[in-house]
């Protein structure tokens, strides 16, 4: 618990994120184009041709945007439970990029679809959940907004995103039961080839940088707006 | 009288007085019944096809119209203060609530679906299991928005944003729902979709008053 009450102190996070920062985004920079560089000279695949390459480009964003949801929950406990004051800035910092990273997941992949499924969309359970979590994260996004009250909006968006990590389960099992296509998973279980293992898995960490690189800016932007709007009310 | 009994019949008759609560989600629910077939087309055999999942979309939609005002009325004239100061713990309160809503909408609702099932030409089996899974179905949907009614409870333009929060969470309900009505047309059994929609309205009545009552107290805390 020590370690979560040390950067609840603002000043201590803007510390070490101001450290952190120029090896984060540097990392995340070579690791995309690393993984780019590999996911392009890859043999064509048996059966997808050259579209195989939109998989380096399309499970890594899929794969932020679902962690992304966890990450806004596992917050919003720390904020509910422990009334951590950071965890409110990153849980709201990490909404728009987890919305993003789903818009980008859902794009790559109806471009994916398009040659190898004959069509831009399909209703299938996969897509169908991917497309509730953007609204998900709409709705939460939508409800930090409306609510003029910072205090209050954080303890509102906080309960909205439990209710939705316990429902999102349930979303994706009911959505599965009502129609299945798209391809089972297929890293843990070992059934992709190394060629296309290693871009994927680079491509991930240059994705994971990338969100961490950019969720840190969010948090160092509002907390410095936030101390900007202080020192204009204390001097007004 | 206890307290919850007493909330619960106060609702119910604000309910009916107020502007006939259960006539408007009626009319609303009819009325998109009636457009449908303007949009797509008169061909019966289409309609009964797609009666169950239209019928479970237009009856969601009615039971989203009125729950923007399950607290707000009641936080806007300082009632919801009092209700609070009383000795009836939130939760039950939340849970009154939820109960006066489905009785005034969700329960009328599915009263009213057999006969727009027969406009949409849906064979009388499936537009049992059509009855059915409303009546299972709804108090789920009343649960749910709940907890979308007491997070935006002091917002002015609360039901703009409720229907964003409210209907991505109540997938399920939808899925099951219809699914299981389609499953009756398609000649399998319906008691699969059935059961889960079950299962997830109880998860709903259960969890929701809680979370619903947390909302609540943080929008009085001040």
């Amino acid at each position: 618990m020590n370690i979560l009450y040390r950067y609840a102190n603002p000043r201590e996070f803007m510390r070490l994120s101001g450290a952190l920062l120029p090896f984060t985004a540097a990392a995340a920079v070579l690791a995309i184009l690393a993984g780019l560089v590999m996911g392009f000279s890859v043999p064509p695949d048996y059966q997808q041709g050259m579209t195989v390459t939109i998989m380096f480009i399309h499970v890594p964003a899929a794969i932020v945007a679902e962690g992304t949801y966890a990450l806004i929950a596992v917050l919003s406990l720390f904020s509910l439970v422990w009334r951590h004051p950071l965890s409110d800035v990153a849980a709201r910092a990490a909404a728009p990029l987890g919305a993003l990273f789903t818009a980008l997941g859902l794009v790559t992949g109806s471009l994916w679809g398009r040659p190898m499924w004959g069509t831009y969309w399909v209703w299938d359970a996969r897509l169908t959940s991917f497309l509730l979590l953007l609204f998900l994260y709409l709705g939460y996004m939508a409800l930090w907004n409306a609510i003029e009250d910072e205090i209050r909006a954080a303890r509102a968006c906080a309960i909205l995103a439990l209710i939705g990590a316990v429902n999102l389960p349930i979303i994706v099992y009911s959505v599965e039961w009502w129609n299945t296509l798209h391809q089972g998973e297929s890293i843990i279980s070992g059934k992709l080839a190394p060629v296309f293992l290693w871009p994927l898995l680079v491509m991930m960490a240059g994705y994971g940088l990338l969100f961490l690189t950019l969720w840190m800016i969010r948090i160092r932007t509002e907390i410095l707006n936030r101390r900007s709007r202080t020192l204009m009310l204390g001097g007004a | 009288m206890s307290a919850f009994t007493a909330l619960l019949s106060r609702d119910l008759r604000l309910a009916a007085r107020s502007g006939g609560g259960a006539a408007l989600a009626l009319g609303f629910f009819a009325l998109v019944a009636t457009l449908v077939p303007l949009g797509i087309g008169a061909d019966l055999n289409l309609l009964s096809r797609v009666a169950g999942g239209v019928l479970w979309v237009a009856a969601l939609l009615a039971a989203l119209l009125s729950l923007d005002r399950l607290f707000q009325g009641d936080f806007e004239d300082g009632s919801l203060d009092v209700i609070a100061l009383s000795p009836l713990p939130l939760e039950s309160v939340s849970l009154a609530k939820i109960l006066a809503h489905w009785l005034s909408t969700g329960l009328p609702l599915t009263v009213l679906s057999p006969l727009l099932a027969l406009l949409f030409n849906l064979p009388a089996s499936a537009t049992l299991v059509l009855f059915v899974s409303l009546l299972i179905g709804t108090p789920a949907v009343s649960a749910v928005g709940a907890i979308g009614a007491s997070l935006t409870l002091s917002l002015r333009r609360g039901g703009l944003i409720l229907p964003l929060i409210v209907l991505p969470l109540l997938t399920p309900a939808v899925i099951f729902g219809a699914g299981s009505v389609a499953a009756k047309m398609d000649g399998m059994a319906p008691s699969g979709g059935l059961a889960l929609l079950a299962a997830f309205a109880v998860a709903a009545c259960l969890l929701s008053p809680f979370a619903a009552a947390g909302a609540v107290r943080l929008n009085l805390t001040n």
